[in-house]
């Protein structure tokens, strides 16, 4: 049914229509509403039954998920930044024990500094993890690729985390198409686990593994998250047969068949893109998008085959890796290892920054123009930084970083532009 | 139902115990007893947390006519039990982390519920029980078991405390007692082996949550231990055990006297013995000879530096006060016994 | 793409203000987007919030920085904000006071614009004698659909009633309705009134 509706609360009531057995969440900004929402909707007993708990942290919340898992019940938890660190164990945990635990992470910076807005650092902290990475460029996409989540984890038994920016997205009310319970039924069949606690026929889980048979354990979920590139798009396709609409899969090209220049990204900056890329398209500039829907596994053929045409890639990405650039950026050099084309990192919107379609212009001009960087800082406000290195230069004492940045910018919301 | 044996235990070849009747003989006395930690395991010689555990789960089997899964928390009885490629464990058991083992007890408990309730039952038939050294009990499992003490969660959990991390080699954990010698609280300087006023009483802060049952027990007593399993199965709710097991290798002892040792823990009232039921104690297992702590602590290598020619009287003295001490506060003691 | 901007202090429903004329917008088969500014929200302190209405999806995920529309739920904002930043010279402005525009002393700034499309309103006022509690929030919103015609008063009831209920619902439903027909009224006389 379509609704006008805020991002969390459409992921809530996808999640529902999913029917969970066990909700086990700890509220952390931007997640709050999600969770808000399914407890609401177990309490007032829409969803039946369910166990909704109120666990004592992130920790606490992916391992009442691992254990629910274990023992044959659907299992679902959301959380974002600290929240995803403090529970990384039993994130590594879950994906180690092949359990098809279905996350939202509701992307925020991770601190210090403490910031509560969107950037992608926490989910590409756990990228090694072994779970699998959605990442939804709308709020309808949001709902859509959980459905198609729950049905993933539970085909390959490994965990997946839906990724969807923090307030961007998760607090946006837009519209959006609830899908109806009986096609969620029709399309998601009831959880039949690989490997379940079961008094009838007792198995240990989790026994220790040495050196005899640990790379082979682990190579075994190499292979199975290699088996998603297929998985993926079929399950996507079968969603777009079943509602009606394409959402998830590996890519989604826009615009780039003849495009010279191709600017690769993740989320919801896919959408100003798009917009920033018909005006310059309207000049004749060639250029254009390629999202990625599927981060984890990394679609490196779909990837490969989507730029190669292309003379220039720039990926345009909210997370980097201290002291050496880009994070997807690496990854899409690994697509494209062997091509002769020019690659550039731009890192942009860290920590909730507004990406505006104006400075994406103006970079996608530099970027045509061969003026770009190896690696830009978008909107990187030069005169801080460079007070900040005379102020270190000259004292020793120079007091906590980000509070002399404050100062110096003055005490602002938020930077619009 | 619990018979007062008049005389005293002299090895594990009495838990046969055919001077009783049937139906009050152990649990272990039984050859269809589950054996559910299966021989063959990797545990030391007079391992007490390998006797304790499978005295526990094998008792927590028959209660629940084996209808039992357990969640074991990283330690010495997870690495022992589960060799790879091979298990000790005769019913459904999941390893998943050190500090986790009561939310993953939490997790299985709900998942169970939810199944039930869509077969059109109530509750699950099944039962859930979580367990863990004392490392991932009182310390990195803190707070994954104060969460499912306070929601109630129908779990049990048994901590198996030999009062410090021994799997990793011995270090000091919360549990630790003062004065013990251990990796990280060695036996040198003023206070040596581990400081005085330090430490955490879990018992008391399971009771402190109020939850329906809390007991203590040791590896001594056998028809105890299994009578408080059984009590503890017969309820629903967060449920917690702890069970004192002592470690020949950690705490410096021989092999045979494990048990003796921990009767004379009993014994010398430094470890109480008792239940609870939401928050208030309800029944104490009384001292029947009371003895002083040197009797309990000379026999371990661990408090060694106690005694002898440059041996602490002053600390004795100290933990003698803190054993006169639970003795005073949970009335170990009869009136008029021997004191 | 008609883009709105929503200026008041927290506590006031600024962000609600936004949801409700996107629901608004959506009761009329558009597609709409509304978000807050993710600053700092305790209450006092100001606060923006946006919303985008198109016929067709909206792809722009950015701050609105040149709005079509600016809503000020607080005047004390004027002075303290620069509220006016980025507005299109075809702008709407509406502004919760009892005051003129000239009394407000933003007489110079109007004028950079067009001046039968700013207006104030005593939404705070109104609400009070509906509500019984001084919330503009949904008031403005009928002075925007009489002042702009891009939603129209039908819708933002129907979205006011999505949102709340019983007299709640009624009392702002009637409140918009009552903003709605001042600012008819407002519109009137400056239409009758000379050019100056």
């Amino acid at each position: 049914m379509l609704q006008q509706a805020e991002g969390s609360h459409a992921v809530a009531e996808a999640v529902a229509l999913c029917r969970p057995d066990v909700v086990c969440a700890y509220p952390i900004s931007p997640q709050t509403h999600i969770v808000e929402g399914l407890g609401e909707l177990v309490k007032s007993g829409r969803l039946a039954p369910c166990e909704f708990i109120n666990v004592e942290s992130e920790f606490a919340a992916m391992s009442v998920a691992i254990g629910a898992s274990a023992a044959g019940a659907r299992a679902y938890t959301a959380t974002a930044s600290q929240g995803l660190l403090f529970m990384a164990e039993a994130v590594y945990n879950a994906s180690g024990l092949g359990l098809p635990i279905v996350m939202t992470v509701a992307n925020r910076a991770i601190g210090a500094p403490i910031n509560i807005w969107n950037d992608h650092s926490d989910a590409m902290s756990q990228r090694d993890s072994g779970w699998l990475q959605l990442y939804a460029e709308t709020n309808q996409e949001a709902v859509d690729l959980h459905i198609q989540a729950f049905k993933l984890a539970e085909e390959l038994s490994m965990p997946v985390m839906v990724c969807m920016d923090g307030f961007i997205l998760t607090h946006a009310v837009e519209r959006v198409d609830v899908p109806e319970q009986a096609d969620v039924d029709a399309f998601l069949p009831p959880y039949v686990p690989r490997q379940v606690l079961d008094p009838d026929e007792p198995v240990s889980i989790g026994a220790m593994v040495g050196p005899e048979a640990f790379m082979e354990v682990r190579y075994l979920a190499h292979a199975k998250q290699l088996s998603a590139l297929e998985h993926i798009p079929r399950i996507a396709a079968e969603f777009a047969a079943r509602f009606g609409r394409s959402s998830g899969g590996l890519v989604r090209a826009y615009r780039c068949d003849d495009a010279e220049t191709i600017v690769v990204a993740l989320g919801s900056v896919i959408g100003t893109l798009k917009e920033t890329v018909d005006g310059l398209r309207a000049e004749g500039v060639r250029v254009g998008v390629l999202g990625i829907q599927s981060y984890r596994p990394f679609p490196l053929a779909a990837v490969r085959a989507a730029l190669q045409g292309a003379r220039r890639v720039v990926v345009l990405e909210k997370s980097f890796c201290v002291g050496l650039g880009g994070v997807v950026s690496t990854d899409v050099r690994v697509a494209l290892s062997g091509l002769q084309l020019h690659g550039t990192t731009v890192v942009a919107g860290l920590g909730g920054r507004a990406i505006t379609r104006a400075s994406l212009e103006r970079m996608l001009r530099d970027a045509v123009a061969d003026r770009l960087e190896p690696l830009t800082f978008l909107d990187l406000d030069r005169r801080i930084v460079e007070r900040q290195l005379a102020r270190e230069a000259q004292t020793r004492r120079s007091g906590p970083i980000a509070e002399n940045l404050l100062r110096d910018v003055g005490t602002v919301a938020a930077k619009v532009a | 139902m619990h018979q007062q044996v008049k005389f005293y235990q002299t090895g594990t070849f009495t838990v046969g115990n055919r001077l009783l009747s049937p139906e009050l003989r152990t649990v272990q006395a039984s050859t269809a007893r589950s054996n559910s930690l299966n021989s063959g395991h990797r545990a030391c010689q007079g391992c007490g947390e390998a006797l304790g555990a499978r005295y526990a789960i094998d008792a927590a089997m028959r209660a629940t006519s084996r209808r039992l899964i357990a969640a074991n928390a990283t330690g010495c009885l997870e690495v022992f039990s589960t060799p790879y490629p091979e298990s000790s464990w005769q019913l459904p058991w999941i390893h998943s982390l050190f500090g986790n083992a009561a939310a993953v007890g939490t997790g299985i408990a709900a998942a169970l519920h939810v199944r039930a309730l869509k077969a059109g039952r109530p509750h699950s038939d099944v039962r859930v029980i979580a367990q863990g050294g004392d490392g991932g009990t009182t310390d990195i499992g803190f707070g994954c078991l104060s969460g499912m003490f306070e929601r109630n969660d129908d779990v049990l959990y048994i901590c198996y405390d030999n009062e410090a991390y021994m799997n990793t080699g011995v270090q000091r954990s919360s549990a630790t007692p003062p004065a013990a010698r251990t990796a990280t609280t060695t036996a040198v300087g003023t206070s040596p082996g581990a400081e005085f006023g330090k430490g955490k009483n879990v018992p008391m802060i399971a009771m402190a949550h109020e939850i329906p049952y809390v007991s203590t027990a040791t590896v001594a007593d056998l028809h105890d231990l299994e009578a408080k399993v059984e009590r503890a199965m017969a309820i629903r709710g967060a449920r917690y055990l702890h069970v004192l097991v002592p470690c020949p290798l950690g705490w410096g002892s021989a092999s045979h006297d494990t048990i003796r040792l921990a009767r004379l823990a009993r014994e010398t009232g430094i470890f109480p013995v008792f239940e609870a039921e939401r928050g208030e104690v309800t029944r104490v297992a009384k001292i029947r000879r009371r003895v002083p702590v040197d009797e309990y602590l000379r026999p371990q290598k661990r408090f060694a530096h106690l005694f002898g020619p440059n041996g602490r009287a002053d600390l004795l003295q100290r933990i003698q006060e803190g054993a006169d001490r639970n003795i005073r506060r949970f009335g170990l003691l009869d009136e008029g016994s021997a004191a | 793409m008609l883009q709105i901007r929503i200026h008041g202090r927290g506590g006031q429903g600024v962000v609600t203000a936004a949801e409700l004329l996107s629901i608004a917008a959506f009761e009329q088969g558009r597609h709409a987007q509304a978000f807050p500014s993710f600053g700092s929200e305790r209450t006092g302190a100001p606060v923006v919030a946006f919303c985008r209405i198109d016929d067709r999806e909206i792809r722009l995920r950015e701050p609105i920085v040149a709005p079509d529309v600016l809503i000020v739920q607080d005047p004390t904002l004027l002075h303290q904000v620069n509220v006016f930043q980025g507005l299109q010279p075809d702008g709407y402005v509406l502004i919760n006071s009892r005051r003129g525009f000239d009394e407000l002393g933003v007489a110079e700034i109007a004028q950079r614009f067009r001046r039968e499309r700013l207006l104030t309103v005593p939404a705070t006022e109104i609400a009070l004698r509906h509500l019984g509690r001084p919330l503009p929030n949904a008031v403005l919103l009928g002075g925007f659909a009489a002042l702009t015609g891009i939603v129209t008063l039908d819708a933002v009831a129907h979205a006011i009633r999505d949102k709340f209920s019983g007299k709640v619902a009624d009392g702002n439903v009637a409140a918009a309705t009552d903003a709605f027909d001042t600012v008819r009224h407002a519109l009137e006389e400056v239409a009758d009134a000379p050019a100056s």
